[in-house]
């Protein structure tokens, strides 16, 4: 859990390690999965997602903050973030495409990947349902992709590994991944209450 | 493809999670007892069967650019009645599934059928089509759960109504049901299922 009373260090220490968004909170697992399995891709994915979450993140407190709670149409919650990015995240790979190619060619092919995630809509669903306030969604929206990148690094890093290593034949392919997953998790696990969170 | 292979279709030769490997996040996520596995089935059933309804029937008058915007216009609206609809029936369930309820909207499964199939096909096909999926996801999910939560905890739950108990003298594994168990058993899963599948031929 992640409340206002809390100071940056801990929100970013709790988002990043403790309720790691892959490994704690199984979110974003079909990208994870799906592009662990090379090293450049992995990275290229995570600063997709950096950048998208944090944009996500702030659109969607705005709209809420601003748009539906003064209107009182809590109830259009789900519709409106999941429109506001699947929009943004379309508007945003036009402006790239045009602006900045060099970056487009870096991250481009992984942003419509992206609106998919359930990641970027459970940041936004989340910084609500903490009541955060502004600052704090913005350092919550910037730590939870950082540890999505940090976990999907490492795990392409072991994936590679994997691709060599002797292994019975009916575990191979994804149900070594899983079991591989679950010790990177278990390992996750040994930060839990650490610093009393 | 006839209607009663639509049906099973779904349940067995193109599950879901163990096959296709979508719709993973809630799987993993809400399994830790077969109780909250089977109400998150059920809930992302009805969200399916009622998309794949809708868009089988609009899907003359919709305009192929802005397909998935529809979609996901309708499956939002589902899914914010089942929202609802839960936090109101069953309070402890929903606080259990917590931002997973909402989350049903970004599922692959939903949104994957509604593009392969019900924008294709009439409204029956696509009813059952939705059935046979959700029934899929709601049995693999309800057994990893059942799984989980024997080991983890030593007892079965299904429907808020304890089916099982270990008693006393069972010491679970706690590592079960927290989130190394769900990857964990997930992976073997995987692999039973293929080793089924490669014995039947």
């Amino acid at each position: 859990m992640i409340s206002n009373d809390m100071t940056w260090y801990m929100i970013i220490i709790s988002a990043v390690l403790i309720n790691n968004i892959i490994l704690i909170r199984f979110l974003a697992l079909c990208s994870f999965f799906g592009v662990s399995n090379k090293l450049e891709t992995s990275i290229g994915m995570g600063m997709a997602v950096i950048f998208v979450i944090v944009i996500a993140g702030a659109a969607s407190w705005l709209l809420w903050h601003y748009l539906l709670l003064p209107l009182k149409l809590e109830y259009l919650r789900t519709a409106a973030f999941i429109l506001v990015i699947a929009g943004l995240v379309q508007f945003l790979e036009m402006y790239m495409r045009k602006a900045m190619p060099a970056l487009y060619h870096a991250m481009g092919i992984y942003l419509p990947l992206i609106t998919t995630n359930c990641a970027v809509l459970a940041v936004a669903l989340l910084v609500v349902d903490y009541n955060l306030g502004f600052i704090n969604t913005l350092i919550y929206s910037v730590s939870v992709p950082v540890g999505y990148t940090l976990s999907i690094i490492l795990f392409a890093g072991i994936r590679e590994r994997i691709d060599i290593a002797p292994i019975p034949k009916f575990l191979k392919g994804y149900p070594i991944i899983f079991i591989t997953a679950s010790m990177m998790s278990m390992a996750f696990l040994g930060f839990s209450h650490l610093f009393g969170l | 493809m006839n209607r009663r292979q639509v049906f099973v279709n779904g349940i067995i030769k193109e599950n879901p999670v163990l096959i296709l490997l979508i719709g993973l996040c809630p799987t993993l996520a809400v399994s830790g007892s077969a109780n909250d596995g089977f109400g998150m089935g059920i809930a992302a059933t009805f969200v399916l069967i009622a998309s794949n309804i809708l868009i089988s029937a609009v899907r003359k008058w919709t305009p192929d650019q802005i397909r998935i915007p529809v979609f996901i216009i309708i499956i939002s609206t589902f899914v914010t009645i089942v929202d609802y609809t839960m936090h109101a029936a069953d309070p402890v369930l929903y606080a259990n599934l917590g931002v997973f309820v909402p989350l049903i909207v970004v599922n692959c499964i939903i949104l994957g059928r509604a593009e392969a199939y019900a924008y294709k096909n009439d409204v029956i096909s696509s009813t059952l089509d939705g059935i046979g999926m959700g029934l899929g996801f709601t049995l693999t999910i309800t057994v990893l759960g059942a799984i989980r939560e024997i080991i983890g905890n030593g007892t079965i739950t299904l429907l808020n109504y304890e089916l099982l108990n270990l008693g006393e003298g069972f010491k679970p594994a706690l590592m079960f049901i927290m989130p190394p168990g769900a990857f964990l058993v997930m992976g073997l899963l995987i692999a039973l299922n293929r080793l089924l599948i490669r014995k039947r031929g």
